[in-house]
């Protein structure tokens, strides 16, 4: 019958928000418990569970992904951005500031996950215009707000950035 | 007037630790020494449970104990505020598919849910009543076999129209309600033009993407919970109960709430995590997913058939409604919803002769309770169309027929109530002109709009405290839950604005029943009105009792201290600030004066209800005819809240609550496929997304300074869901030719309306 000795468990080290971090996980640890019970980062929520509502979202080197569906272990090596990482500490990043100002959130359960995901969009290439935004967060779901404080205040964010191109 | 903080869109706090992720929710609250729990659930709709076999799940690495109805038949294994027939653990029988039958507490999440599985539950099937019909046939199997005493909820018998809840012969009704006057049927017999329809409200789920949870801790005769409790207060009520424990030796708190929407309201998992805590003397968590939550509580459904008769002019003579709905397996507030969509079914017009009459029934289906809006979407969906239907076949515009019988400030339109404290054909106008000012000349295009009254508030029980620190900054104390609304920011607001302070140094603290003062609800739109109301007297007990402090400073007469912002003046113009106040009366630098406000049906708020929730709103669809896709073109809103606190705030509030009805005007719908749900997820029950925006919204704010609360204020957050899907439904009509008799209106359905029309 089962063994007591628990699970088998695996090395991972990620660099969580400038900060390495090294631990023995069982393999079918999900980056978000890491995240949130491991390393008591619980900025980032959970709601579907399904990989569809985007309230886990996290950057796995720059790139936004359900860390409700994301093994840990497939963490390992990379650099992982939480909502903890968007600020110095010191002042807001310009999204939160946007965020904040424009009444962007309520209940604010599902604020990280569109933090994280608008950052990514910011991150690229393009300076992304309305219907970009409205595209890239098409898989975050909110139930406050009805959406349209969250396109102005990316749009403002993406303004900026547009006029620093530029000017 | 002349206010300096109140009526502007200042920053909310909340809003600067929700960006950063320093909040904490109910779901990252952990206690010392915690457990994890995780819930065996039944599997079938209705069954005689024969054994339940916990020895293997036991056995389980890192189990510490599975709870079963036997462990905790000592308590009173009951909750439910208005009929406490809500077992915590199924006891004898299940009553519906995913009702709790085991709890299983182990060292971790995964341990628990892993021995969830070995936990065996012998049953014998029962026959199920799935649907309304199946509950009210002749000899139909019943899914409770036993009456309950009724709690004898104060509120709930004032807002109610039942004097004495009799005691009947069983059946599948749990609730029965009518309201009427008049003479109807001679009415109808005179009437010009009678109409008739049938209209079906469907199931829904609130969505609040904070999951429910708990923590609880159960030690030395005391309880400790935190939870995602709307009504930290209520949820304390049930909790005493069944520990049978004094009201002081149980501490509910409520931290930020992952969005409410009234499917928080009431009590939930508590009693499960608390009940788990007091088998196993260890605080135990317990958080559900989505799909749990799903089957923890669900909206109504409602079928309402409506006949109303009119003169040739349009004018009502008479209305009658029947309201049926769906309330699943437990009653939990759904007594109370049925008897407020029964009130709000016939809308704000004169009504010369009514009838209404409302059954609330027991099904073996997830239990339904508080939604938003509170029966109103269900009856208003049901009012609205048959008013525009009517002025179809009166041969006059959807405008015309409401401007013909909207009832004008001050009158009633339930008899013996507060008289309607706002001017709803005003408001009409507004969204009349921005709908047809953006009309489209377009195939397929339709506009619709719908107008409600809620009676709001709720029961006025409502306390709030101020306390005045030494040095000047001011703490206030409310048991109102902060879930999104604005509440924190709104009432840091009224206490500056009342005491002269600068906002920065307000700090509202909220919902800990052992530290925060009693509030009875956050919902029915109250807080701003009720709890405003207790505010502002908490800070002028505050003053009072500075002046006094200082008068004996002074050493001159109370009366002859003056109050200043921030601070008092005495007879010669010396001027201390609150703070010197505090620290010279006390010496010592240091010591707090704190000002208390009480609140019940007295004065302003004798009269029910509090204040009246108007909704007013407008859309305009285009249709795709070969797919059915229904594209919003406008929303048109108007919030008629008397005074706005917050304007950007209360835009949100309005914004967030028509989206939420357009999804159940188009997407959304729970779907029973034999005893459980077909789509009890986010995947299938599809909710709105961003790509479904308005193409033009239009918020608008009527501020005529008619309400009871701070500065002529009255509440908002449920009034433009309300009448959304009457909306939606009669822009449909108008697009496609054809009345649709059901929400919502998907693709499917809308292209079935237009294929109709054309084959």
């Amino acid at each position: 019958m089962t063994e007591r000795s628990g699970p088998a468990r695996v090395p991972v080290s990620v660099d969580v928000n400038g900060v390495s971090v090294s631990r023995q996980v069982e393999p079918r640890s999900l980056l978000v418990d890491f995240l949130r019970e491991d390393l008591g980062l619980t900025g980032t929520k959970v709601s579907c569970e399904l990989q569809v509502c985007g309230v886990c979202t996290v950057l796995v080197d720059g790139r936004p992904v359900s860390s409700c569906t994301f093994l840990t272990a497939d963490a390992d090596g990379a650099d992982v951005t939480t909502v903890e990482g968007l600020s110095d500490g010191q002042t807001l990043h310009p999204l939160q500031e946007s965020f904040v100002e424009n009444f962007a959130l309520q209940c604010g359960f599902c604020t990280p996950g569109f933090l994280m995901m608008s950052k990514a969009l910011l991150d690229g290439d393009d300076v992304p215009d309305r219907e970009a935004i409205v595209e890239h967060l098409e898989g975050n779901i909110c139930r406050c707000t009805g959406y349209e404080p969250i396109v102005e205040a990316v749009e403002q964010v993406a303004e900026r950035l547009r006029g620093g191109v530029h000017g | 007037m002349g206010e300096n903080v109140v009526g502007r869109s200042v920053r909310r706090p909340d809003l600067i630790e929700k960006v950063t992720g320093a909040a904490e929710y109910c779901v990252d609250v952990t206690m010392p020494g915690m457990a994890h729990a995780k819930v065996v659930r039944s599997d079938r709709a209705h069954a005689r449970i024969t054994g339940i076999d916990v020895a293997a799940a036991l056995a389980g690495p890192g189990v510490v104990a599975v709870v079963t109805a036997d462990d905790i038949s000592a308590l009173y294994a009951r909750f439910g505020h208005i009929v406490s027939d809500h077992w915590i653990l199924a006891t004898g029988k299940v009553r519906y598919y995913g009702e709790p039958v085991a709890i299983v507490v182990a060292e971790t999440v995964a341990a628990a849910a892993d021995a969830v599985e070995l936990v065996r539950v012998s049953y014998a099937d029962l026959p199920s009543v799935m649907d309304i019909d199946a509950a009210l046939a002749d000899a139909a199997p019943l899914v409770h076999e036993q009456s309950y005493d009724a709690t004898g909820d104060e509120s709930f018998k004032n807002l109610s129209h039942v004097d004495d809840p009799a005691e009947e012969a069983l059946s599948n009704v749990a609730h029965e309600v009518t309201v009427g006057w008049g003479d109807v049927d001679a009415a109808f017999a005179e009437a010009a033009v009678v109409v008739e329809n049938t209209v079906h409200f469907p199931m829904l789920y609130a969505y609040a993407m904070e999951p429910y949870n708990a923590v609880a801790s159960y030690h030395e005769g005391a309880l400790t919970v935190v939870s995602t409790a709307q009504h930290p207060y209520m949820v304390r009520d049930d909790l005493a109960r069944v520990f049978s424990l004094p009201l002081s030796r149980v501490r509910v708190t409520s931290p930020y709430l992952g969005g409410g929407y009234g499917s928080k309201s009431y009590t939930k998992v508590e009693p499960l995590a608390s009940v788990a805590s007091w088998v196993t003397g260890r605080p135990v968590k317990l958080t559900l997913t989505v799909e749990e939550s799903i089957y923890t509580t669900r909206v109504d459904s409602a079928r309402i058939w409506v006949k109303s008769g009119f003169a040739a002019d349009g004018t009502i003579l008479a209305r009658e409604f029947d309201i049926v709905m769906d309330s699943g397996a437990y009653a939990d507030n759904s007594p109370l919803v049925m008897a407020k969509s029964v009130n709000r079914c016939f809308g704000p017009y004169r009504v010369p002769h009514l009838r209404a009459h409302g059954r609330s029934v027991y099904t073996n289906t997830s239990p339904a309770s508080s939604y938003r809006g509170f029966g109103a979407p269900q009856g208003n969906l049901a009012g609205e169309t048959n008013l525009d239907q009517a002025a179809e076949r009166l041969g006059i515009s959807g405008a015309d027929i409401r401007r013909r019988n909207l009832v004008r400030k001050g009158e009633e339109i339930l008899p013996g109530k507060r008289g309607i404290d706002a001017d709803i054909p005003a408001d009409l106008e507004m969204v009349v002109e921005s709908l047809e000012r953006d009309r489209k000349d377009v195939p397929y295009y339709g506009i619709g709009f719908g107008c409600s009254a809620s009676d709001a508030g709720a029961y006025p029980i409502s306390t709030a405290q101020v306390r005045i620190q030494a040095d000047g900054s001011v703490l206030v104390l409310s048991g109102s839950t902060e879930m999104g609304q604005g509440s924190r920011s709104l009432l840091a607001q009224v206490a500056a604005e009342e005491l002269g302070v600068d906002l920065s140094v307000v700090k509202v603290v909220q919902s800990d029943t052992s530290v925060t003062p009693y509030e009875r609800t956050t919902g029915a739109s109250r807080t701003s009105t009720l709890v405003g109301l207790a505010l502002q007297r908490a800070c002028a007990d505050a003053r009072s009792r500075l002046r006094d402090m200082a008068a004996e400073l002074y050493s001159c007469a109370a009366g002859d201290v003056r109050d200043l912002p921030g601070g008092v003046a005495g007879p010669d113009g010396r001027e201390l600030d609150f703070g010197a106040v505090v620290r010279q009366w006390f010496g010592g630098s240091a010591g707090e004066v704190t000002g208390v406000g009480l609140l019940r049906r007295d004065g302003a708020t004798q009269q029910m209800p509090p204040f009246w929730e108007v909704g007013m709103v407008g859309v305009a669809v285009e249709i795709d005819p070969e797919t059915g896709v229904v594209a919003v073109d406008q929303l048109v809103t108007v919030a008629d809240v008397g005074f706005a606190i917050n304007p950007r705030a209360v835009e949100g509030q309005d914004l967030g609550a028509a989206t939420q009805g357009l999804g159940s005007a188009l997407h959304e719908e729970l779907v029973y496929d034999g005893p459980q749900l077909a789509n009890a997820n986010v995947v299938d029950y599809r909710v709105p997304r961003m790509k479904d925006l308005p193409r033009k919204i239009d918020l608008m704010i009527a501020e005529r300074r008619d309400g009871v609360g701070p500065y002529g204020a009255k509440g908002a957050g449920e009034g433009t869901l309300n009448p959304i899907g009457g909306a939606v439904a009669a822009a449909v009509a108008r697009a496609t030719g054809r009345w649709p008799d059901r929400l919502p209106l998907t693709p499917e359905r809308v292209w079935r309306l237009i294929n109709g029309r054309t084959s």
